[in-house]
């Protein structure tokens, strides 16, 4: 659609951005206020006036908080970062062959580079500049407000909750369990999915049916079932026992989504390869599995997001040591009975988000691409 | 492809079907026709203190050589429905003294129905029109500001669900912030989880707020393939805007319409986040909450497994009933090719 064809009268156009405007509020707000209230002491935290929760006076007089010069030098590193991160399609090129085009590797790297790079800034570089300027510039009389602390910050419960209270363990189990399951679930569901895409036999029209009731089962009816079982030959309680549980709970989802990846590969690719003399399983690998990545890719975000939020089969079937971050925290606020202890969790639930927030940055486009492949061809 | 290379290709991926999704099926609905229960032994206690003997009988659980109760499992036919759909008490509701519908809902399996029923309809058409809405507003602007506002949007899609609703629980919960300003607006108290009207109001925002970007993307990008040649031919003919998007775009979306509507329903159906969310379950709970609270170990440490079961069929029940449309039209499609 052209934008000359639905140039709007103003009147139109002010209403689309007030509707856009009051939409990103509505989007955005209670992740923000989560994330400015996890870096509070209770006293401001839980304060009925939105800008002491903001500038939070007491946190700044009793536990530190950042100056103006600091909140400049984030904002531009932030600017920077996203910039460049907009323009990471030079960087990829710099980095890559002339004559492959990127591989997956190389974006992996770039990725992880800005994530380490970001991280750096944000945790060593900027305190370390702002402290320096603190004590150059803090006895000169005209710019010492610049550098004297004006917004309390505190990063006291996220230590609290990371290192006192082991939150690193639930991390590691949530690892455990979405690597797992990711893997997993792609290896047998890119198989399935490619056998189903190219076949012409009556099954798997059945198959797919199947998998869509499956797909429309709860995932309690399903723990239902392998609890007692799970309980008898003491699987309970076992990481791997959940990894399976999901990478089935996964399957149908998985096998749909990929099925009309693969439908968009022209089938005369693997035909040509067949005639080379390949086996199925050659053509297959050394044939569609390259073209097949950002299929692949998006996927994989999708079951990543799956285990990554799950609550229910891991409340279910994991306690103790091997719990996941989620059931982990839900735990957390049953116990909320100081202040500290809601804000523990609120700095829990600020940690968990912010993997999710960087996953939609790196990958819009294939989450995008990956919503309505399924809406298209499903 | 042969069906003996299909079989090999597909192969893994049904035998985890099969052992992990059929299986416990079947397994369920066993479950749900048996009791199992720990087996108590009466034994005869003598009580003797200086003022004489008394003897009392106690009910002890049967310990197995390990220390774990030793449990039993009996065939009780349908007693695991009656116990969950309680006609007695429904029919007490209706006759004479009994409040009717008000009273059915207090039985915890009709009181979960009735929410799941209207969560399910209530938010679905406010998933499809605030959709609708973002994908026409957001197609209407410049194109490089598309993709930061895309972005915004897909956080709260993205978000784990419990923490979606934590966090919309924690701007009312209490004096939270907006609790608080509401108070200042209005000069009331307010307390928003007091009261279970209120709380599934902020469940079908969170919902609505949660599913609607899913919408959104949907429609946004069927918006891209509408082909400017059909609007400029229905501008020529002296159509308006508002013609133009009742007569050549709404029809253009409409498959998508029953699309997003059919996985909103069945998502919908499972509504269970919410309630661990909100942690609403004092005032409402959802049919899948049912199961997952019969599964956690009471007090005790028993699972009551037979109505968990019996639950989860009756879910099933339902989810069959939805979806016999759809499939009906996919079996019909099927046969015409």
């Amino acid at each position: 659609m052209e934008n000359k064809l639905f140039r709007l009268p103003l009147s139109l156009r002010i209403t689309t951005w007030t509707i856009i405007s009051i939409w990103v509020v509505i989007a955005t707000f209670p992740l923000l206020w989560l994330l400015v209230m996890s870096f509070k002491l209770p006293l401001d935290a839980f304060d009925a006036n939105p800008f002491v929760v903001i500038f939070g006076p007491n946190t700044n007089n009793l536990a530190g908080g950042i100056s103006i010069l600091t909140v400049l030098l984030a904002l531009a590193a932030g600017y920077i970062l996203l910039t460049a991160f907009a323009n990471r399609e030079a960087i990829l090129e710099r980095f890559s062959s002339t004559s492959e085009g990127t591989s997956p590797w190389v974006v992996v790297g770039v990725y992880l580079g800005f994530v380490v790079v970001g991280a750096l800034t944000f945790m060593f570089v900027i305190p370390l500049l702002s402290q320096l300027f603190k004590t150059i510039l803090g006895g000169i009389p005209l710019i010492k407000w610049l550098v004297q602390p004006v917004m309390g910050l505190t990063t006291q419960h996220y230590q609290e909750v990371w290192f006192n209270n082991g939150f690193y363990k639930q991390f590691l189990n949530t690892m455990f369990v979405t690597v797992g399951v990711v893997s997993i679930s792609l290896t047998i569901g890119t198989l399935a999915a490619y056998g189903l895409a190219r076949t012409r036999t009556p099954w798997a029209f059945w198959i797919l049916i199947a998998a869509l009731i499956f797909r429309a089962l709860p995932q309690s009816t399903l723990v239902t079932g392998y609890l007692p079982s799970f309980i008898e030959w003491g699987l309970y309680g076992k990481r791997f026992a959940v990894i399976v549980v999901l990478v089935a709970i996964n399957q149908p989802f998985t096998i749909w989504m990929l099925r009309s990846f693969f439908m968009n590969i022209p089938a005369a690719l693997d035909e040509a390869a067949l005639v080379d003399g390949c086996n199925r399983l050659q053509a297959f690998w050394n044939v569609i599995m390259p073209i097949m990545w950002p299929g692949v890719i998006t996927t994989g975000l999708f079951s990543f997001l799956l285990a990554y939020n799950d609550y229910l089969v891991a409340a279910l079937l994991l306690d103790g040591e091997t719990r996941t971050m989620v059931p982990a925290i839900i735990s957390y606020f049953n116990r909320e009975t100081t202040l500290t202890d809601q804000l523990e969790a609120i700095a829990a639930a600020a940690s968990i988000t912010f993997p999710l927030f960087l996953l939609v940055l790196f990958f819009q486009k294939q989450i995008v691409s990956g919503l309505t492949q399924g809406a298209v061809k499903g | 492809m042969k069906t003996k290379p299909f079989l090999m290709f597909v192969m893994p991926s049904l035998i985890m079907m099969i052992i992990f999704i059929a299986g416990p099926l079947l397994l369920v609905i066993v479950q749900s026709f048996q009791l199992t229960q720990n087996v108590f032994e009466r034994v005869e206690q003598e009580n003797c203190t200086p003022f004489g003997c008394t003897t009392e009988v106690k009910t002890i659980p049967v310990l197995d050589e390990n220390g774990r109760a030793i449990s039993e499992t009996k065939w009780v036919g349908l007693a695991n429905y009656r116990s969950l759909l309680d006609f007695g008490n429904v029919r007490k509701a209706f006759s004479a003294g009994g409040r009717g519908l008000d009273d059915v809902t207090d039985i915890a399996f009709w009181g979960a129905l009735r929410f799941t029923l209207m969560f399910t309809l209530l938010t679905l058409p406010l998933v499809i029109g605030v959709g609708l809405l973002l994908a026409f507003t957001i197609n209407a602007i410049a194109q490089n500001l598309r993709g930061p506002i895309i972005f915004v949007t897909l956080l709260p899609f993205i978000i784990t669900p419990i923490i979606g609703a934590l966090s919309i629980r924690w701007l009312f919960i209490g004096d939270g912030i907006l609790t608080a300003q509401l108070e200042r607006f209005t000069g009331q108290n307010i307390s928003l989880f007091a009261q279970g009207w209120t709380i599934e109001l902020l469940m079908y925002f969170y919902r609505v707020w949660h599913v609607a970007p899913f919408a959104f993307v949907i429609f946004y990008a069927a918006l891209q393939t509408v082909q400017s040649a059909q609007i400029e031919a229905a501008r020529i003919d002296g159509a308006s805007r508002w013609d133009i998007i009742r007569s050549v775009i709404i029809p253009h979306l409409m498959p998508l319409i029953v699309f997003v509507s059919l996985i909103h329903l069945m998502d919908t159906y499972r509504v269970f986040d919410e309630i661990i969310g909100f942690r609403a379950e004092a005032f409402r709970t959802s049919l899948q909450w049912l199961t997952f609270d019969f599964l956690t170990p009471d007090d005790t440490g028993n699972r009551s497994i037979g109505r968990a079961s019996a639950s989860a069929i009756l879910i099933m029940v339902g989810i069959v009933a939805l979806l016999i449309a759809p499939l009906r039209n996919t079996w019909k499609e099927h046969n015409q090719r």
